[in-house]
């Protein structure tokens, strides 16, 4: 088989999808935390500073969920056919969500009346939390694994969607990007917004540590196949432990007052969670939880190696360049949020 | 045609349509903007910066849109055209990550320096952005083009695989990317979005110029749009030319449908007007006899493959729809070209903003390059059927397996509520933009110190 670097090219692609992923829960994560939060600020000063905060940026931030499904369907078709087409329903809300959340952005400040301003308020908290409900959704179904038989073929319903472990997921991610958003809303603003956010941090980093606990628990009890790794692979159990202090660091951030730290310890667990779990599905993408025959490794799914070997090719050019806007981005609009002419 | 297909075609038409509105307006509005904004750095005349200003401000609110409809297009291929995904994912999932990764991310990330970066880089700086931002969204163009185009005529691959597990594989991927109509496709699509961005900028200033308002700022927008316009309308000419020799080369049966022409191998004719009725195999209308054999071979008498060279499984079943798209496109072109350059003549003549029922006309003319996009795009997607790859894959073959018609249907209801709202608030807030107007210092009535040598026009 094909390698570059002595690791073959599906590997390279399901290590590429994973940053791109993690790009983007770090990045949206926050857009996403910060609109959650969004129906917490009272004045209408704070909410605008709030939705400043990330107006520049949060379309930069989605391209790298544009980039991972592009990846994923140019990388590993059958995948990305087999994982929207089973999760339809869920997915075309993810899509309706993030359309709402983007007109509410760019429609809030185009009128002056109050009941307007409400209005894309509410479509902006609700959206958001629906955008990250229907991800962690998603996520801890392919966690369960999806019922796929030997041919790769669907046999469930959607109501099997709706379990209580894929309920738990999708409030932990919620909790997460909450806290991850008042980390990043702290750094962007001052006075009594900050003062407000600080409280804010502190209860959803409590929650978070909650849903962390519980999610780790009923990980290693139903879900056991994400675990197994540990047992072949005893040193990589330094990942779950660095998880765990690398959590606590957030508490400790936020009771010393550095925020900043607390932004970039969320940020980090949110990619060792997502590492967590690719080293329970590698080498496979999706899982069969009614026939190991079903489940999709990343060798069957894959396309072509000359496709994969161009595409490398693209991402080795490209991804520095994404990576020089995204730096370029936040660097023009460091800083804490002032409100301009030209703000929404 | 079962429900799923049915549903999911009208789902994908329906949601690429609405978003096909927007991007070619932010890309020909983008050069716009870029022509507005370098004569501002070059000149320092605040009219420029005025107008860039406001140009802005509804370029955000357009590519706002576009993007929030546009994701929703890469995920279809997924959610409703999962065999198609794994069919063409080594090919098109190339062509669609690059354009994540060399377009979208470019146009993203300074999209946000042109918007809210005014007081935060310098005006050179911010010019930069303004041209990313535009480079951004027609390399965008290119790559989807690219796209699309491969599914148009298929070169560089290869088919592993049989029956449902067949797949296309990459063996060249300049080939694949520089496939038979890549070019001409792309040319055409882009110079259709300069048509669509400069007729917004025409249809606003014409309207400040009746109204008296904003007389300095609109009269230099529209000298802007109308160059942009005029050479883009010519340059529409020869590009959709060399895109009906590759349809008549590689898509011979999309051609026929074109001009309704049923006969197995005879001249063909070329219609100005007509109606085609399918079912008795008849054109009539107003028609060049061989004209279509003459365009083609440049021979009258050159016979063409009509209809019924090909089996009926292989022939495009709304043969009249084909031809009523594809005639209404031409004859709009071929309209903007009158305009165009006879509002050149007659800023030439200077008579131009003088001439009311001309003004009234560029009004309402920003209506004219979105039909012919729009057109467009059903007639060569339209006629491309019954394939969804040209030769190679059946529509019919390639939806997901997985999905129930009821689901496509919910989605189609919500995707059509939402898109309903969505073009209600885009028009209501482009017009009180328009209605709001420009925010300049001295309400642009009197004249700025233009420097006429600047100034791309002929007078």
């Amino acid at each position: 088989m094909d390698t570059v670097l002595g690791i073959d090219l599906p590997t390279w692609w399901f290590l590429l999808i994973g940053a791109l992923i993690s790009g983007y829960g770090i990045l949206d994560g926050f857009d996403l935390g910060a609109g959650a939060l969004h129906l917490f600020f009272r004045k209408e000063q704070s909410r605008r500073i709030a939705l400043n905060a990330i107006g520049p940026v949060w379309d930069g931030n989605e391209v790298w969920l544009v980039i991972g499904a592009g990846a994923l369907f140019a990388a590993f078709p059958l995948v990305y056919g087999t994982i929207l087409s089973v999760f339809y329903l869920p997915f075309i809300l993810f899509l309706v969500a993030l359309i709402f959340r983007a007109i509410s952005i760019e429609f809030r400040s185009k009128e002056p009346m109050r009941w307007w301003h409400q209005l894309w308020d509410v479509s902006y908290c609700i959206s958001s939390i629906m955008i990250s409900l229907l991800l962690g959704l998603v996520l801890g179904n392919l966690i369960q694994g999806l019922p796929l038989n030997a041919r790769h073929e669907f046999v469930g319903r959607l109501r099997d969607f709706f379990n209580p472990y894929a309920g738990l997921i999708a409030i932990t991610v919620v909790s997460l990007f909450m806290m991850h958003g008042a980390m990043y809303l702290l750094m962007k603003t001052e006075d009594r917004l900050y003062a407000r956010l600080t409280i804010i941090a502190n209860n959803t980093s409590k929650f978070f540590i909650l849903c962390f606990i519980a999610t780790s628990n009923a990980t290693l009890i139903y879900v056991p196949h994400m675990t197994s790794i540990f047992k072949s692979h005893p040193e990589l159990f330094v990942l779950p432990m660095a998880a765990v202090l690398i959590v606590l660091n957030i508490r400790r951030s936020i009771e010393k007052r550095q925020y900043r730290r607390g932004f970039i310890s969320s940020s980090i667990t949110t990619a060792l969670l997502l590492i967590l779990f690719a080293m329970g599905l590698y080498p496979n993408l999706v899982l069969s939880n009614i026939d190991p025959k079903g489940n999709i490794s990343i060798y069957e799914a894959a396309s072509s190696d000359s496709s994969l070997r161009t595409m490398l090719l693209f991402a080795a050019i490209g991804m520095p360049l994404v990576a020089t806007y995204t730096v370029f981005m936040f660097w023009t609009f460091r800083g804490k949020v002032k409100l301009e002419e030209h703000s929404y | 045609m079962d429900n799923v297909e049915l549903l999911s075609r009208i789902q994908f038409a329906f949601t690429i349509a609405f978003h096909y509105i927007y991007p070619p307006l932010s890309i020909g509005l983008g050069v716009c903007l870029v022509v507005m904004e370098g004569l501002y750095l070059k000149t320092k005349d605040k009219v420029y910066e005025e107008l860039t200003r406001f140009w802005v401000r509804i370029f955000a609110l357009i590519f706002g849109i576009g993007v929030a409809t546009g994701i929703v297009m890469e995920f279809e291929f997924g959610t409703n055209w999962a065999v198609y995904s794994r069919y063409v994912g080594d090919i098109f999932g190339s062509a669609l990550a690059a354009e994540g990764i060399f377009a979208f991310a470019l146009e993203s990330a300074f999209l946000g320096v042109l918007l809210f970066g005014w007081n935060r880089v310098s005006p050179r700086v911010h010019f930069m952005a303004t041209v990313l931002v535009a480079l951004g969204s027609i390399f965008s163009a290119l790559w989807i083009v690219v796209a699309n185009s491969w599914q148009q005529t298929p070169s560089g691959y290869r088919i592993e695989g049989e029956g449902m597990q067949a797949r296309a594989i990459v063996t060249n991927f300049w080939d694949m990317v520089l496939n038979p109509s890549s070019l001409e496709r792309y040319s055409h699509v882009l110079i259709g979005a300069l048509l669509s961005g400069s007729f917004l900028v025409l249809s606003v200033s014409a309207w400040y110029i009746l109204k008296k308002n904003y007389t300095a700022h609109a009269q230099a927008a529209f000298r802007i749009a109308l160059w942009v316009a005029g050479i883009a309308a010519l340059g529409q000419l020869f590009t959709g030319h060399k895109s009906a020799e590759v349809v008549t080369k590689y898509q011979p049966a999309k051609l026929a449908t074109m001009e309704g022409h049923f006969e197995k191998s005879a001249p063909a004719d070329m219609y100005l007007v007509g109606w085609v009725n399918a079912n008795e195999q008849k054109t009539t209308g107003l028609k060049i006899p061989g004209g279509l054999s003459f365009l083609v071979h440049q021979d009258f008498k050159a016979p063409i493959h009509g209809l019924n060279s090909f089996k009926p499984e292989d022939r495009p079943t709304a043969i009249n729809f084909v031809f009523q798209t594809y005639h209404l496109m031409v004859a709009i072109g071929m309209t903007l070209i009158g305009l165009t350059w006879f509002g050149l003549y007659m800023l030439y003549r200077k008579k131009l903003f003088e001439t009311r029922w001309l003004m009234q006309l560029f009004v309402w003319a920003v209506l004219l390059p979105q039909i012919a996009n729009q057109v467009g795009w059903y007639t060569a997607e339209v006629g491309r059927q019954p394939w969804v790859v040209y030769g190679l894959l059946r529509t019919s073959d390639a939806l997901s397996q997985a999905v129930k018609a009821e689901h496509v249907l919910a989605s189609l209801i919500l995707f059509t509520l939402v898109y309903v709202l969505l073009l209600g608030l885009f028009l209501y807030l482009l017009n009180k933009k328009i209605q709001h107007g420009l925010d300049v210092a001295n309400n642009g009535e009197t004249s700025s110190r233009m420097n006429p040598s600047f100034l791309p026009m002929i007078e």
